[in-house]
C-alpha cells in the first residue's frame, strides 16, 4: 500500500452482515430448506443424576403415529465407536446413555418422527426402569476414596491427575516473607447463546458416507473425533455450517455429540433427520464451563513481591471428560502467573468426572476460573500486608523491556507495556475520583469498594497444549502435537472480482466485514468489492484441525491468513501487470481499483481485467507463473511449539494484557450490587475494527457482569438440575448491564501477520474477579464466591437475624431446608382405629389418593398406584409406589413414597400420628418431606413447596370427609393385613 | 418442547365459552394472554384437552369504575390497564405495582385477570387484589359468584374457582381519601419474580401490609398505627409466620429479611403520601 491513510482496516466500516440479520433475514440452521421427507427427532432424557437403566421400553412409541425410528443406547453402541478423548483410558464414552445414566438431562432415548409434535408424543410413551445409584456432585466430594464411581474402568473419579514443577518453589516458600493463600470455588456458568444447537443429518448408505448439516463452530479436530466413532473415513464425513449463526461463545463445540447421535438416528430411519435442541435442553445438557476448586498459595516478599505460586485445582469436567477436555484446565497452562514476573511454580491438577452435564468450551475457557484465584490472592495479600492492591500488582508485572517474555510454565507473552497501560487506566479511568466517591460514601455509612483486576489474555490456541496432560513419555509414544494452522483462500473469478474464503466460522462477530477490510487493503479495493464467504464444508473447502471459531483466533490467525493468501495474489498479479505496464514487478502499486506504476498514476490497468487475465488469457502472462486464479494460505505460527520434556508448554500465540477497575456499592436493604463505574483497559494489539472490538468487550463484560452476579448452573444435592429456564438462570438484560468506559494501548504482537491479538475473552476472565475484589473491598470480606448473590451478601453484611417472639421451630439460618417440607393437621368425624384402618385400606386409598386411577396393593404396607396430581394447570401423570413402615397401631406410621412420570420424579417421607380428640374424634397430625427430580424441578422450583403442599393437604382433607362420612370399620380385612405387615418387619 | 395435542376453542360468546367449561371440567383450560399457560403447554406442564380461547367477547373487554370500584374484566391487558388515564389517580397502588408485571412485552398480551387466575405466590396483582380487600367475579353456565380475594387465592396456583368456572373480572376498590398506598418490590433482575414485594395501605389508624412471594399466596396483616420497635416486632412476626419458601434465588432467611426491611420502607413510603 503506497498510502496507509488509505486503509481499510482500523477503521468502523459499517459491518456487512448487519443489513439481514436486522431485518429479519438471516439464514440460520432451522431456516434452512429441508430435503424432501426429512424428518424430526425429539430426544428422552434422564432425571436422575446417576441411575442403572434396568429396562427401556419403546414398543408403544415405535407404534405411535408417525413415528419412523426409536433409538437408544444400545442402537448407538452397536453402530459406533466410543467418543475419543484427550486421556486414553479403559472407559467407554457415547453420546447417549448406555445402561447407565450419570447426569440430568443425558440422552436415554431418540424418537423419530414425522414431525417433532409426534416425535415429543413418542416420548410420552416411553418407560425406563431405573435403579437410582448415589450421585456425587461436588467435585472435592468426588475424590473421596469412599465417593461412588461414576466409571469403573477409570478406579476412582480422578480422570487425569498431573504434577508439574517450575522454577525452585520450594526454596522460594521456604524463603518467603510470608506464605499467603486463598482457597475458591468457581461456579459452572455458560454464555447461553440465543440460538440452540442444531443438526441436520443423512447418511448415504451407497457409499457408506455421513452427510451433516450442524451449526457446529469447530475446533475441526473434532471431525476426527465424530468420523471415528461414526467409524467411517474422513472423507465420508461431509460436515457443513450454516450462513449464519446465532452465538456460540464457545458453546457450539458441545454440538458434536449430537452429530454422532443424530448420524446414526438418520441411518435408522433411512431419510434425513432434523433436530433442534430446545431451552430447556439447551440450559440442561448442552456444556457449560467447568466449575473448579483451587487452593493457590504464594511466596510474598514483605513488600508484596511474589516470588513464587503454588497451585492446586481440581477440576469438574462433569460425567464424562469430552474432547477436547481437560483442555479448559490446561489452556491456561502457559499463563499460570497472568501478568506477573513469578519464576517459581508448582502445579497439581486433577480432573474429576461428577454427575453433573460434561463440560466444553465457553467464553474466556479456563481463564475465569484462574484469574479468580490469582487476582483474589493479589488482593488477599494486599490486604493481608495492609498494602495498596495497585501497588502490589505495579510491583510484580512482567517489566516492559522484558517482552517476548517467557513465562515460568512456557508461555512466551509477546508483547506489551502493563505499566503503561496500568498508569494510564488509573489516570484515564480517573481512580482519584473514585477513590473520592469511595470516602463520601463510606462517611455516609453507604457500602462502598473499589476492586481491580490485571490479566493477560490468551488467544490463538496451540493445539498441542492438551498434551500436557500426558507425561512426557506418553507424548513421545503418542507422537507431537502442536501449530494452530490457520486457512484462507482468495480466488478471482472470469470477471476480475475477488471472492475470500475463510475456515473460520464465525459466530455473529462480523468475520466477512474484518475479512473484506484485509483483502481489500492487500489488493488496493474497496471492502464492497470482496465478496466473503464464511460458511464451511469440509467436503469441499480448505481447512485443518483448527479450523473453526474459538481463542479469540481469528483476528490474530484467520485475518493473518488472508493477508497472506491476498498478498500472494497480489504478487502473481503484479507479475502479469509489469510487462504490460513496462515497468519492473517491484514498482507495480494496487491502489484504487489499479495496478499501477509507482510514482505514475495515468500508467495504469484495471483490476479487474488484470485479475481476470489467468482465466481469459494465460498464454500472455509470464510462462513460469503459473496462475493467478485461487491461492491458498495455511498459516501456523513457528512458536506454537509441542509441550518440552520438562512440561514447558506455550499454549496460545497471542497475548492482550486488560486492567479493570470497578467502583461498586451494595445496599444495605437488600444485598443488591450496583455498579458505579467500570473502566476496562485493553492492549490487544493492533485493532482492525475499533467498533466490533468495542462490542466485543461490552458483550464480554455483560456476560462477565451474569457470571458474578447472577448466573449459576445450579445444582441440589442430590443432582437434580435448577436452572432449565431464563427465570432460573438469569442472564442480565440491558437493565442491569451498565455501560463500561474502554480505554486502548496498541502494542501490536511481533507474531502475527497483521500484529493483531484476540480480544473476545479477557473480560470474561477480568471481570468477575474485578467486581468480587470490590465487594470485598465494600463489605471487608475475607472469602467470597460466585454469584455475588444479595442473599450472601446481606448475610455478611449482617446483623444477626432477630428471632420470633414466641417459641417455634427455627432452622438454622445458612442452613437450606429440603425442597419439600410442610406439617399439617386436620380433624377427622371417626376414631384413632377406623383412621388407622383407612389408611391401610386398598379402596379408602384410591378414593383419597388426589388423580388416583388405579390402585394396586402389592403387600399389606406396600401400594403401587397410577396417580394424576398437580396444581392449576400443571398437571402430570405418575406411577406412584408407597410403603409404610415404623406402625405403631393405631398411633403413629411412617410413609415413604416415589413418584415417576413425564415431569420428573419425586421422593418423599412423611409421619403421621393418630390422637384421639376425646370426643369419638381423631387428631391426625403429619409432617413430610421430599425432594424433586428431573424437568420439575429444573423449570418450577420456585412452585414446587407450594404445590406439594396443595397435594398433600388435599389427601388428608379427603381423608378426613372419607372416614368422617363413612364410619363403617371393616375390621376382618385390616387385621389380616397387618398380621402380613408385621411378619415382613419381623 | 411442543405442547401436546389440545383443541382450541375461540368462544364467540360468553355462553359458548361457559358451555365448553361445563362440558370438559378440568380438561379445559381458559386462554386469555397466554403469557403463563403457553409455556406451560410448550413443556407439557399442563395438558389440557380443550382451550377456550375469550380473547374475542366484548363484553370481558371493559375497565368500569363504579360505586369506588375499578371492575377489570376478563380480556384486558395488563397494559391496557397501566395506559387506563384515571388509574394514578384512581388506584396508586395498582398503577405502582403494574410496572413491576413481567415486561413491557408480555404485559401488553398478558391479562390482569389471567395473572389471577393463574395465582403465582410471586404475582405483584394477586397481592394487590388482596392488600386492597378486592375481589373476583366468576361465571358459569346458571350462576354469577363474588369471592372475596383472601378466600379466593388458596395457595400456589391454587384458587377457589370451579372447573366449570371463568373469572370474569376482578374488583380492585378505589384509592379512598385519607388513606396512602406503596408498593416495593425485590427481585433479582427487573420483570424477574418478586423474591418479595409489598403492598402497604395505610391510614391515620390504621396500616396494613400485604406481602407476596414469601408464602404460597399473598397474605394481609393488619396493625393500628404502630411505629418505631412496635412496628419492628410487628414485621418480625409477620417474617416468621409467613413459613417463608426456600427455593434457588433465596434462602427463607433472606425471604424474612426482607419482609422486615422492605415492608418497614413501604409501610413509612404509604404514610408519606398521608401527608
Amino acid at each position: 500500500m503506497s498510502a496507509a491513510s488509505h486503509a481499510w482496516v482500523g477503521r468502523s466500516i459499517e459491518r456487512v452482515e448487519d443489513a439481514a440479520l436486522v431485518t429479519g433475514r438471516g439464514c440460520y440452521l432451522d431456516d434452512l430448506g429441508l430435503a424432501p421427507g426429512t424428518l424430526h427427532a425429539a430426544i428422552l432424557r434422564s432425571p436422575h443424576a446417576h441411575a442403572g437403566i434396568k429396562a427401556i421400553r419403546t414398543a408403544a412409541a415405535a407404534a405411535a403415529p408417525g413415528v419412523a425410528a426409536l433409538v437408544t443406547g444400545a442402537d448407538v453402541a452397536r453402530r459406533t465407536a466410543s467418543l475419543a478423548a484427550a486421556v486414553r483410558a479403559p472407559i467407554k464414552s457415547w453420546p447417549i446413555a448406555v445402561d447407565r445414566v450419570r447426569y440430568v438431562g443425558e440422552p436415554v432415548a431418540v424418537a423419530v418422527a414425522a414431525d417433532r409434535y409426534l416425535a415429543e408424543d413418542a416420548l410420552d410413551l416411553i418407560e425406563v426402569d431405573y435403579e437410582l445409584l448415589p450421585p456425587v456432585v461436588d467435585p472435592r466430594a468426588a475424590i473421596d476414596p469412599e465417593a461412588p464411581i461414576l466409571h469403573e474402568g477409570l478406579g476412582s473419579n480422578i480422570a487425569s491427575e498431573r504434577s508439574f514443577r517450575y522454577g525452585d518453589p520450594e526454596a522460594a516458600f521456604a524463603a518467603a516473607a510470608h506464605k499467603i493463600g486463598i482457597d475458591v470455588h468457581y461456579p459452572r456458568n455458560s454464555c447461553t447463546p440465543i440460538e440452540t444447537y442444531g443438526v441436520l443429518a443423512s447418511y448415504d448408505p451407497q457409499e457408506d458416507a455421513y452427510d451433516i448439516l450442524a451449526n457446529f463452530q469447530g475446533p475441526f479436530s473434532l471431525h476426527a473425533v465424530i468420523a471415528r466413532a461414526l467409524k467411517v473415513p474422513g472423507n465420508r464425513l461431509r460436515l457443513r455450517t450454516p450462513p449464519d449463526s446465532g452465538g456460540s461463545f464457545g458453546v457450539k463445540q458441545g454440538v458434536f455429540p449430537y452429530l454422532v447421535l443424530m448420524g446414526v438416528a438418520a441411518r435408522m430411519a433411512g431419510r434425513p433427520v432434523k433436530w433442534i435442541e430446545d431451552r430447556l435442553e439447551h440450559l440442561t445438557a448442552s456444556v457449560s464451563a467447568t466449575n473448579r476448586r483451587i487452593r493457590l498459595e504464594a511466596a510474598v516478599d514483605a513488600d508484596g513481591r511474589v516470588r513464587a505460586l503454588a497451585w492446586d485445582q481440581i477440576e469438574d469436567v462433569g460425567a464424562h471428560m469430552r474432547a477436547p477436555e481437560p483442555a479448559t484446565l490446561y489452556r491456561m497452562h502457559g499463563n499460570l502467573t497472568g501478568a506477573y514476573d513469578i519464576r517459581h511454580v508448582s502445579v497439581r491438577n486433577r480432573v474429576v468426572v461428577t454427575n453433573k452435564t460434561p463440560t466444553g468450551l465457553n467464553r474466556g475457557f479456563g481463564g475465569p476460573q484462574v484469574y479468580y484465584a490469582l487476582e483474589r490472592l493479589i488482593e488477599r495479600i494486599a490486604r493481608s500486608l495492609q498494602l495498596d492492591p495497585v501497588e502490589v500488582i505495579r510491583r510484580n508485572l512482567v517489566p516492559a523491556d522484558r517482552f517476548p517474555y517467557r513465562t515460568a510454565t512456557g508461555g512466551v507473552l509477546d508483547s506489551g507495556n502493563y505499566q503503561q497501560a496500568l498508569e494510564q487506566a488509573l489516570r484515564d479511568g480517573s481512580l482519584g475520583a473514585l477513590q473520592a466517591r469511595r470516602e463520601k460514601a463510606r462517611s455516609e455509612g453507604r457500602l462502598y469498594g473499589i476492586g481491580f483486576a490485571a490479566v493477560v489474555e490468551p488467544s490463538v490456541s496451540n493445539m498441542g497444549y492438551i498434551t500436557t496432560v500426558l507425561t512426557p513419555q506418553e507424548r513421545h509414544r503418542a507422537g507431537a502435537k502442536n501449530g494452530a494452522q490457520a486457512t484462507a483462500t482468495i480466488a478471482l473469478d472470469p470477471l476480475g472480482s475477488v471472492t475470500a474464503q475463510i475456515a473460520s466460522v464465525p459466530q455473529g462477530q462480523g468475520h466477512r466485514t474484518v475479512l473484506a477490510q484485509v483483502v481489500a487493503d492487500a489488493l488496493g479495493l474497496k471492502p464492497s468489492d470482496i465478496r466473503v464467504v464464511a460458511e464451511m464444508d469440509t467436503g469441499r473447502d480448505a481447512w485443518s484441525i483448527a479450523s473453526g471459531n474459538y481463542s479469540s483466533r481469528f483476528a490474530a490467525a484467520v485475518c493473518g491468513a488472508a493477508h497472506l493468501a491476498a498478498g500472494r495474489i497480489k504478487t502473481r498479479l503484479a507479475r502479469i501487470a509489469a510487462p504490460q505496464l513496462n515497468v519492473a514487478v517491484e514498482e507495480i502499486e494496487f491502489v484504487a481499483g489499479t495496478a499501477r506504476a509507482r510514482g505514475n498514476p495515468d500508467n495504469a490497468l484495471p483490476f479487474a481485467r488484470l485479475a481476470a487475465t489467468s482465466h481469459w488469457a494465460p498464454g500472455t502472462q509470464p510462462a513460469d507463473l503459473d496462475h493467478a486464479i485461487r491461492e491458498t494460505v495455511f498459516w501456523t505460527p513457528g512458536e506454537l511449539t509441542a509441550p518440552t520434556d520438562g512440561d514447558e508448554i506455550n499454549s496460545s500465540l497471542c497475548h492482550g494484557f486488560i486492567f479493570d477497575i470497578c467502583g461498586l456499592e451494595v445496599d444495605r436493604t437488600t444485598g443488591a450490587v450496583r455498579i458505579d463505574r467500570y473502566v476496562t483497559m485493553h492492549d490487544c494489539g493492533r485493532i482492525l475494527h475499533p467498533a466490533m472490538v468495542a462490542g466485543q468487550i461490552t458483550g464480554g463484560f455483560a456476560q462477565a457482569l451474569g457470571a458474578a452476579l447472577y448466573e449459576e448452573y445450579a445444582y441440589a444435592p442430590d443432582g437434580s438440575f435448577l436452572a432449565g429456564t431464563f427465570a432460573d438462570y438469569l442472564v442480565p438484560t440491558a437493565m442491569e448491564v451498565p455501560v463500561p468506559q474502554i480505554l486502548h494501548l496498541e502494542t501490536p504482537s511481533p507474531f502475527t501477520p497483521l500484529g493483531a491479538k484476540g480480544v473476545g475473552e479477557g473480560n470474561s476472565m477480568s471481570t468477575p474477579v474485578c467486581i468480587a475484589n470490590a465487594v470485598a473491598d465494600a463489605l471487608d470480606l475475607h472469602d467470597i464466591d460466585l454469584p455475588l448473590t444479595p442473599e450472601k451478601l446481606l448475610a455478611a453484611i449482617g446483623p444477626a437475624e432477630p428471632l420470633p417472639a414466641n417459641e417455634r421451630q427455627v432452622v438454622a439460618a445458612g442452613v437450606r431446608a429440603p425442597a419439600l417440607r410442610g406439617a399439617g393437621e386436620v380433624r377427622v368425624a371417626a376414631s384413632p382405629e377406623a383412621v388407622w384402618q383407612a389408611l391401610l385400606d386398598a379402596d379408602t386409598l384410591a378414593s383419597i389418593i388426589p388423580g388416583c386411577h388405579d390402585l394396586e396393593q402389592v403387600s399389606a404396607t406396600h401400594f403401587r398406584a397410577e396417580v394424576t396430581l398437580g396444581v392449576g394447570p400443571a398437571r402430570g401423570r405418575y406411577r406412584a409406589d408407597v410403603r409404610l413402615t415404623d406402625l405403631l397401631p393405631p398411633s403413629s406410621a411412617t410413609l415413604t413414597g416415589r413418584a415417576v412420570g413425564g415431569l420428573g420424579s419425586a421422593a418423599g417421607t412423611g409421619h403421621v400420628t393418630l390422637k384421639s380428640d376425646g370426643r369419638g374424634g381423631t387428631i391426625l397430625a403429619f409432617n413430610y418431606t421430599g425432594e424433586i427430580a428431573g424437568k420439575a424441578a429444573a423449570i418450577a422450583g420456585r412452585l414446587l413447596d407450594g404445590a406439594a403442599r396443595i397435594v398433600i393437604h388435599q389427601f388428608f382433607a379427603a381423608l378426613a370427609r372419607r372416614v368422617g362420612a363413612s364410619p363403617t370399620p371393616k375390621w376382618r380385612r385390616w387385621l389380616g393385613s397387618m398380621r402380613g405387615g408385621f411378619g415382613r418387619r419381623s | 418442547m411442543k405442547p401436546a395435542r389440545f383443541d382450541y376453542v375461540r368462544a364467540a360468546t360468553l355462553a359458548e365459552a361457559h358451555a365448553v367449561l361445563a362440558a370438559e371440567g378440568s380438561d379445559a383450560r381458559v386462554i386469555a394472554g397466554g403469557q403463563s399457560l403457553v409455556p406451560m403447554l410448550s413443556m407439557r406442564l399442563a395438558r389440557p384437552r380443550v382451550l377456550v380461547d375469550i380473547m374475542r367477547l366484548p363484553e370481558l373487554a371493559q375497565i368500569e369504575e363504579a360505586d369506588g370500584v375499578i371492575r377489570v374484566g376478563a380480556a384486558v391487558s395488563q397494559s391496557e390497564l397501566l395506559d387506563w388515564p384515571q388509574l394514578p389517580a384512581r388506584q396508586p397502588l395498582l398503577a405502582a405495582a403494574l410496572p413491576w408485571v413481567g415486561h413491557a412485552q408480555t404485559r401488553s398480551r398478558g391479562t390482569v385477570c389471567g395473572s389471577v387466575a393463574h395465582a403465582d405466590p410471586s404475582a405483584e396483582i394477586p397481592l394487590v387484589l388482596v392488600a386492597l380487600g378486592g375481589g373476583i367475579t366468576l361465571s358459569a353456565r346458571r350462576r354469577r359468584r363474588a369471592v372475596f380475594a383472601d378466600r379466593f387465592f388458596q395457595g400456589a396456583m391454587s384458587t377457589d374457582r370451579r372447573d366449570e368456572e371463568l373469572i370474569a373480572s376482578a374488583s380492585f376498590p378505589a384509592a379512598r381519601s385519607g388513606h396512602g398506598y406503596a408498593f416495593r418490590e425485590f427481585g433479582r433482575r427487573h420483570g424477574d419474580f418478586a423474591i418479595v414485594a409489598c403492598a402497604a395501605v395505610v391510614s391515620r389508624h390504621s396500616t396494613r401490609l400485604a406481602v407476596g412471594g414469601v408464602a404460597d399466596r399473598p397474605v394481609a396483616r393488619d396493625w393500628g398505627n404502630i411505629a418505631g420497635d412496635a412496628l419492628d416486632d410487628a414485621l418480625n412476626e409477620l417474617a416468621w409466620d409467613l413459613d417463608a419458601r426456600e427455593d434457588m434465588h433465596a434462602t427463607a432467611r433472606f425471604r424474612r429479611d426482607l419482609v422486615r426491611r422492605l415492608g418497614r420502607e413501604t409501610i413509612i413510603e404509604a404514610r408519606r403520601c398521608l401527608a
